[in-house]
């Protein structure tokens, strides 16, 4: 293993307090906690939002901390929920009364940890409600299973959520709002190279030189297929199309397209999927309203990328294109 | 017997011996078919456990139980640390006030154990997960009216193997479905840790 890191144990640690230090205008870490909250937190007459989730992940998710965005961030050790009692410190720390969203990933674990946090908070008077997102096309989506993983399609969540939050909505209708753009997003990713997670200090699986795996997830969790690597635009074709197919996009909709990098590809190698998936997308008679390519929800050092697509109308983007300051995420 | 705050703290010292030797074993089982921390957390929890309840002074089973509870909550993370969290909070709750456990209770407070795992993760028997182990020996304990720590051990170990053969419906390792089949389930391997050194506290003190 090959890091710029000073103890695997204190990784997270030195993340937060180096991130408070690019940001110090704008965000500030709850003492003794993981939670990075913005800097005015609690905002009057705002509903909160607070999300997190593993670290490992940068920008995501203290990159999304800002006006406009999320109220906290709560990060856990590297591919790991945040435990409970964080959780619920990132909430007390942004309820002013007019309650707090919590923004969720689809994974066992977040959801158990992020559940507790919000009973601990009702136990207190606080008014909590959550959204799960479940992006993930790679992943069947069934009830008898722990369903879908949500993965770079939770920034659009972020956005649209804290957006409407800023304009004064009330805590039922920020969760609608959300609940909307999780019903019009979809993801899928791929992979050419595994990540190391400092602590574990080898590999969390292994792809040959020759071989990439299509429907991959956020934590290198297996995907739906292993094959031979081919062609950027070949790539582009196999994402995007299974993702169009999962949304049922016809032609005359409209789009935001991103295209995410996983932390170990360069952004001319993402320009370079998204020109096709821009052709595409043309081709299908498909209107691409914005697009957002680089690195947005990442997996360490792991090389790859992900199509994430949000079907819009006239609301969301109009969220989509209110004002951010969050750090990861500036309009 | 019965079981008291001196046996509690042995049982935690002989998990944590157990699970610190086997930390790689467990985090490479979860890199089969989950995400590879599962050694990583379950160490860094049990050894926090250690640091807590050894510095302290407790006069019932159940203020002890509780801080294990805590502790494995604040620190474990991932979905174990929830899971274990309200396993050990059950049973301080079941257990309120005892200075010792005897056997009734010590399976009343199992059997609260297990519901709050089962409501925690909505997982059920037979669904490759921790619940497996737990279920399967609550099974065992209620034929019983008194602790056998060999015929314990055994059903641990028989239930957590037996993992190996299911494909996995709840938690990470349902993703893979059909190729969770052939692992063993590292909650389950995690969890026969626990009760093998429980069974070995038992053992030493008949």
């Amino acid at each position: 293993m090959k890091k710029i890191i000073n103890d695997p144990n204190s990784a997270v640690q030195d993340m937060l307090d180096g991130f408070v230090a690019a940001y110090p205008n704008d965000v500030k870490r709850l003492p003794g906690t993981t939670v990075i909250a913005r800097k005015d937190a609690p905002v009057t007459n705002k509903v909160g939002i607070v999300s997190g989730g593993g670290s490992g992940h940068e920008p995501a998710h203290a990159g999304y901390v800002g006006e406009g965005m999320l109220d906290a961030a709560v990060a856990g050790e590297v591919f790991t929920s945040p435990t409970p009692d964080q959780v619920f410190e990132g909430i007390k720390a942004v309820d002013n009364g007019a309650g707090v969203l919590l923004v969720i990933k689809n994974y066992t674990g977040d959801i158990m940890n992020f559940e507790m946090a919000a009973e601990l908070a009702e136990a207190e008077g606080i008014n909590v409600k959550q959204v799960v997102v479940n992006d993930d096309v790679a992943v069947e989506d069934s009830s008898f299973t722990t369903g879908r993983r949500g993965i770079a399609g939770t920034v659009f969540v972020h956005k649209i959520a804290g957006a409407k939050a800023a304009q004064g909505a009330s805590l039922e209708e920020v969760q609608a709002v959300a609940e909307k753009t999780i019903q019009n997003v979809r993801s899928i990713g791929m992979a050419l190279t595994p990540c190391i997670v400092p602590a574990a200090g080898t590999p969390s699986f292994e792809l040959k030189e020759n071989e990439m795996e299509i429907g991959i997830g956020i934590h290198g969790e297996p995907g739906i297929e292993r094959k031979e690597i081919t062609t950027a635009d070949e790539i582009a074709v196999e994402l995007t199309e299974k993702v169009i197919a999962d949304l049922g996009l016809k032609s005359g909709e409209e789009v935001a397209v991103m295209v995410n990098g996983l932390g170990g590809t360069p952004e001319m190698e993402l320009f370079i999927v998204n020109k096709k998936v821009n052709q595409l997308l043309s081709d299908k008679g498909i209107t691409i309203y914005d697009t957002f390519v680089g690195e947005y929800m990442t997996s360490l050092e792991m090389a790859g990328c992900s199509v994430t697509l949000l079907r819009l109308d006239q609301e969301l983007k109009t969220l989509l294109d209110a004002e951010s300051k969050a750090p990861a995420f500036r309009r | 017997m019965k079981l008291d705050v001196a046996h509690i703290l042995d049982w935690m010292e002989k998990a944590n011996d157990k699970i610190q030797q086997n930390k790689t074993y467990l985090t490479s089982l979860d890199q089969a078919i989950g995400d590879g921390d599962h050694g990583i957390n379950m160490a860094r929890g049990f050894q926090e456990v250690i640091g807590k309840i050894s510095a302290s002074d407790y006069s019932n089973v159940s203020d002890l139980l509780k801080d294990i509870s805590m502790t494995l909550l604040s620190k474990v993370g991932g979905a174990s640390g929830p899971l274990y969290g309200t396993a050990f909070l059950k049973m301080s709750m079941a257990l309120k006030d005892s200075d010792s456990v005897d056997y009734p209770q010590f399976v009343h407070a199992m059997e609260e154990a297990l519901q709050g795992i089962k409501q925690r993760g909505k997982a059920e028997k037979g669904e490759k997960t921790l619940v497996d182990v737990w279920e399967t020996l609550l099974e065992q304990l209620k034929e019983q009216d008194d602790f056998d720590s060999v015929r314990f051990e055994e059903t641990a170990k028989l239930a957590m193997e037996s993992t190996k053969e299911l494909e996995a419906k709840k938690g990470r390792a349902a993703y893979l479905r059909e190729r969770s089949i052939g692992h063993l389930d590292p909650g389950s391997v995690s969890s026969y840790y626990i009760f093998s050194s429980l069974s070995d506290v038992v053992k030493e003190s008949v």
